[in-house]
């Protein structure tokens, strides 16, 4: 029976985080949406009694349809973005909603499954040398289409795609992508932060040292002085794109971030009142449905993107960290697992689900707790929604489902 | 070693997420205290506003204790409201309505139930109100006002809205502020820093205590005693003479630049806007748009002033060595600059010199000096841009720093503003002649012409002007410390000073010299016009005078302006002449004439302006039309009759 292979050989310990994460979610869901919106909670169990014919259904397809179909699935995937543009319905400020009567639904949460499998396909080739300038054009496009696709909706779920770049870099990516994104976010940061001039500055003393600290043999005064201007010519359209692309709301948002505005009331509202709702928590949490800022409705959105402000508050710093420790453990058994997978395929696709996963975890939390911009993104099987929920599983339960069959292959 | 960086990565990234979670959580015990807002209540304990005193010591502003009961919308429970309403003195429909307002703001904080109880008021509530659960007593401090004049100067007390506190964390629902003068200006001085104490409460919502020890506790910082530059004898006595009367009057001490007197007329007694009547007398203050006694003219009203800016052009002039003081001019009761084109005039007529073209004011002299000065050069743009530095350099066409809320910039023009005018250029001195007598695009509020005089009797500097004397425990801000020189050479002031002393021996102000101080002045005349029931008419004009005394070693400069008050001499002039020796001598020889000021009502033609619906509907008509008539009569340029908008309150 295949069935008992599976139920033999699938990887316990995920699903029992999974489960264990997506109880507590619904816990403190209860917990928020108590006092004002009643039946979310309900709702969001509905969603969660689904998975269950939903998992059995993604475990007992066969494993090789995964792979055999990733480009058509990626093809639907893509489509269904490009459909937003004609039938997509605006939802808190969104328009990537498929809406059916009372149930909407996000694609953008399901086609991050869809490209992991097209990057898994693309890269299983052996012949794939991610060092050829053409390759490396070729998979960064399977990359840039949902983004293209989705950034004007959601600029929050593009960012998400952009990380999986490290997926690449796993795979054999030059390493100077992973320091040319580093640099420009780090140049990004601060332009913000300080006058365009002094980073321009600063860039220029760091060429210099770095050109002096290097061996004779590497000095390449033409290469150095390229980077130089490419780093100016960088900073120069940060800060224009900043002032003159961005629209007031972005900008307020990496300003709170900055320290640069105070605004308690308006636009810093959100990450104040989350702020405060964690930092009352304590070491112990108020406890289960005593968590006041919670009760009172302060923190805005806290059942979907800013959940886990209920769990600081109700469950403390203790609380805090064992999410944390659930979230990281089960992320470092899926890459762990994803190395031991004997195909090139499974591999690829256990490394997006991993970092797809933790993206959306750091991303959430550090915006919750004020240290990142305020971006849509959910906490994987936390937030309220049928959607986001329904895309992790899947994303998940397909690499459990090929890590459970790699047996069968041998 | 790329198997390793993604992992790394996601350990690095959670340690930075549990260290900022650490910090918000344990270290950080703010977050904590602002969401036990439930379980903690505050306190505040307000500090009296600082008294502000005039500048011999003389106490202006004090305070009186006052009873604001707030509510808690939540805490209200078992209300007997007919009790409660009859008690209070409001109906029902009130009470319901003020809930309502309580309610939106926010159902658990406090907000302003009843303002500004007085004391008998406060104890008949005080008595029962441990009936009315939801309620309490805030104390704060009103003030209370020793004078009956100078409301201008020191603003009004007000309740702060939603706007003040989204902008300012320190003002809570229910908090005063100061609104205009210099209670908006001082205000983080006289307000001082409001107290907080944290009290602990039981679930049963009982008090049980300060919050760990009243760590958090702070203690109220009184707020500071000012002493104004104002003379509190002639702030009074100017406000006497323009009653019934429309304008403003500003005299400051050249030496140091302190205002002494700033006086706008109609005014109001400031304490009307105290206690419970306030909102109702301020209703009508803020609605009063024909009078407008919240508008301070004196700082505020800006108007080409006319014949006071032959000073400036007669000292440019000088400077630039366009004349001499013995450069003669001919006046034919006006004079032709250009093809067709003639200036009129009022003098005697006949050959004129620097000190005779003064005292009569003559409109030849000055027009020709003024051209003299920009045909100079051979590029009028280049010269009207010397020239509007010269003049600027009096602290004209600027907002001046002084430290009062508001202001108007007035305007010099230059270059630029003859580039907007007239966008292909080809202007000569001819098209701009009118600013050489203080028309054309010339603008000044009283406390420039009053600045102005100080610079002339201080010969060739000036300090900022300003209304603080002293801070107790503090000191004023260093600017009003700073010289600003001139870039007019000391002794071309000799020859204008003589002139303007002239204009009360020989000249237009003889009427109204004073035995024994010499003074120094000049008057001056604004046109302007309005619009009723669509048609342009034109108003009697505005009445300027500017003045310094004494001559030697001057104690006081003036600039009094009287809206629709005719020739300069009818009335400024004599104001002017009784402030100054009201300053100087403390006491009125010239009884005759002061009854006569103060009889003088202007009610009449001020009715004609009430007739109209809107201050809007003043006008202003486009300058350039009138500089290509014909007959240019000196005193048609536009001068819009109240230029003003309203004033900034909230």
């Amino acid at each position: 029976m295949k069935n008992q292979s599976v139920k033999k050989n699938i990887d316990w310990i995920c699903v029992i985080i999974y489960s264990v994460l997506v109880i507590m979610g619904w816990l403190n869901i209860y917990s928020s949406s108590l006092s004002s919106m009643e039946g979310t909670s309900n709702k969001q169990l509905m969603f969660i009694v689904l998975t269950i014919p939903l998992i059995f259904i993604l475990l007992f397809v066969d494993g090789k349809f995964y792979e055999k179909y990733a480009s058509v699935i990626y093809v639907i995937g893509l489509l269904s973005l490009a459909g937003l543009f004609v039938f997509g319905k605006t939802i808190k400020g969104q328009a990537n909603w498929y809406s059916f009567g009372s149930f909407g639904i996000q694609p953008s949460e399901f086609v991050k499954s869809a490209t992991a499998l097209a990057l898994a396909k693309y890269l299983s080739d052996s012949q794939i040398n991610l060092k050829d300038v053409n390759r490396q054009f070729q998979v960064l496009s399977i990359l840039g289409l949902p983004i293209l696709l989705i950034v004007f909706h959601d600029p929050g779920s593009a960012l998400i795609y952009c990380f999986l770049i490290i997926v690449l870099y796993r795979e054999g990516l030059p390493a100077w992508y992973i320091w040319t994104v580093f640099i420009a976010i780090l140049l990004f940061v601060l332009t913000l932060i300080l006058q365009p001039q002094y980073v321009i500055l600063l860039a220029f003393i760091t060429t210099v040292i770095v050109y002096w600290r290097s061996r004779l043999a590497n000095r390449n005064i033409i290469a150095s002085t390229l980077l130089f201007t490419l780093m100016s010519g960088f900073v120069f359209s940060v800060n224009y794109v900043f002032e003159n692309v961005f629209k007031q709301h972005h900008r307020d948002r990496f300003n709170i971030l900055l320290g640069k505005t105070v605004d308690l009331k308006g636009i810093g509202y959100n990450t104040n009142q989350s702020e405060i709702a964690i930092g009352s928590g304590g070491w112990f949490g108020k406890g289960f449905l005593e968590g006041t800022q919670t009760k009172g409705g302060f923190v805005p959105e806290q059942h979907t993107d800013y959940i886990f402000t209920t769990v600081g508050e109700e469950w403390g710093f203790v609380g805090s960290v064992v999410v944390v420790a659930l979230f990281v453990t089960l992320f470092l058994r899926i890459i762990y697992l994803a190395e031991r997978q004997k195909t090139k395929f499974s591999r690829v696709y256990g490394y997006c689900t991993a970092a797809i996963l933790f993206i959306h975890f750091f991303v959430n939390i550090a915006m919750v707790i004020g240290i990142f911009p305020t971006i849509g993104v959910p906490l994987p099987f936390f937030s309220y929604g049928g959607s986001g929920l329904w895309g992790f599983t899947i994303l998940l339960f397909i690499f459990l489902k090929m890590d459970a069959n790699k047996v069968n292959e041998w | 070693m790329r198997k390793l960086l993604l992992p790394s990565i996601i350990i690095v990234a959670a340690s930075l997420l549990l260290i900022r979670i650490f910090y918000l959580q344990v270290i950080n015990d703010t977050f904590k205290l602002k969401s036990e807002n439930n379980a903690i209540k505050i306190k505040y304990e307000y500090p009296e506003r600082g008294y502000i005193y005039d500048r011999n010591g003389k106490l202006l502003v004090a305070n009186q204790a006052s009873y604001d009961i707030m509510v808690i919308p939540r805490e209200i429970k078992n209300l007997d409201t007919v009790e409660f309403c009859q008690l209070l003195d409001i109906t029902k429909d009130d009470f319901l309505k003020k809930i309502a307002k309580a309610k939106i703001f926010s159902p658990r904080l406090p907000s302003v139930f009843l303002a500004q109880l007085n004391k008998s008021e406060y104890a008949a509530f005080q008595e029962k109100i441990r009936k009315f659960e939801g309620f309490y007593v805030q104390k704060r401090s009103l003030r209370d006002y020793e004078v009956d004049f100078g409301a201008n100067i020191f603003g009004f007390i007000t309740q702060v809205n939603e706007g003040i506190i989204e902008k300012n964390p320190y003002y809570k629902s229910g908090d005063l502020i100061g609104k205009q003068g210099v209670e908006e200006y001082y205000e983080e001085i006289l307000r001082g820093i409001k107290g907080v104490k944290y009290i602990q409460k039981d679930k049963y919502n009982r008090e049980i205590g300060s919050y760990k020890n009243g760590r958090y506790d702070t203690i109220a910082v009184q707020g500071e005693d000012i002493n104004l530059t104002i003379d509190a004898e002639i702030q009074r006595y100017g406000e006497q003479l323009m009653i019934n009367k429309r304008g403003g009057i500003v005299a400051i001490e050249p030496k140091t630049g302190e205002i002494l007197a700033l006086v706008t007329a109609p005014s109001y007694d400031p304490s009307i806007l105290v206690g419970r009547q306030r909102s109702k007398n301020y209703t009508l203050l803020y609605h009063d748009s024909i009078a407008k006694p919240l508008y301070d003219r004196g700082l505020l009203a800006e108007y080409p002033p006319g014949s006071p800016f032959k000073i400036m052009t007669g000292l440019v002039a000088l400077q630039e060595g366009a004349i001499d003081e013995n450069t003669t001019v001919f006046c034919h009761h006006g004079f032709s600059y250009a093809r067709g084109r003639f200036m009129r005039c009022h003098c005697h007529g006949g050959a004129l010199q620097l000190h005779r073209g003064i005292y009569e004011s003559c409109n030849a002299y000055f027009g020709t000096a003024y051209m003299r000065t920009i045909n100079k050069y051979v590029k009028p743009s280049y010269a009207v841009d010397v020239w509007s530095k010269h003049v600027k350099s009096f602290g004209l066409g600027q907002f001046m720093g002084y430290d009062l809320p508001t202001g108007r910039r007035g305007n010099i023009p230059d270059s630029k503003t003859y580039k907007r005018i007239y966008p292909n250029g080809g202007w000569r001195s001819t098209a701009i002649v009118s600013n050489g007598i203080g028309q054309g695009e010339v603008l000044m509020t009283p406390i420039q012409l009053a600045n102005m005089m100080a610079t002339v009797a201080n010969e060739g500097y000036y300090y900022t002007p300003h209304i603080i004397k002293k801070i107790k425990g503090g000191t004023i801000d260093p600017k009003f410390k700073e010289k600003h020189v001139t870039t007019i050479n000391k002794e071309l002031f000799k020859p204008i000073i003589s002139g303007l002393f002239d204009v009360y021996n020989l000249g237009t102000a003889r009427g109204v010299r004073v035995e024994g101080i010499d003074i120094c002045g000049k008057t001056g005349t604004a046109e302007n016009y309005t619009k009723i029931d669509g048609k342009r008419v034109k108003l009697q004009d505005h009445s300027i005078f500017v003045a310094f005394a004494p001559k030697d070693n001057p104690k006081i400069a003036i600039a009094v302006l009287v809206e629709n008050g005719g020739f300069g001499s009818t009335i400024a002039g004599p104001i002017a002449s009784l402030m100054i020796e009201k300053y100087l001598r403390k006491k009125i020889t010239r009884t005759d004439l002061e009854k006569r000021i103060l009889e003088t009502s202007l009610r009449d033609r001020y009715a004609i302006l009430g007739g109209m619906k809107e201050a809007s509907a003043i006008e202003s008509s486009p300058k350039d039309s009138v500089l290509k008539k014909r007959v240019f009569q000196p005193k048609t340029v536009s001068t819009t009759a109240t230029k003003d908008s309203t004033p900034k309150i909230n």
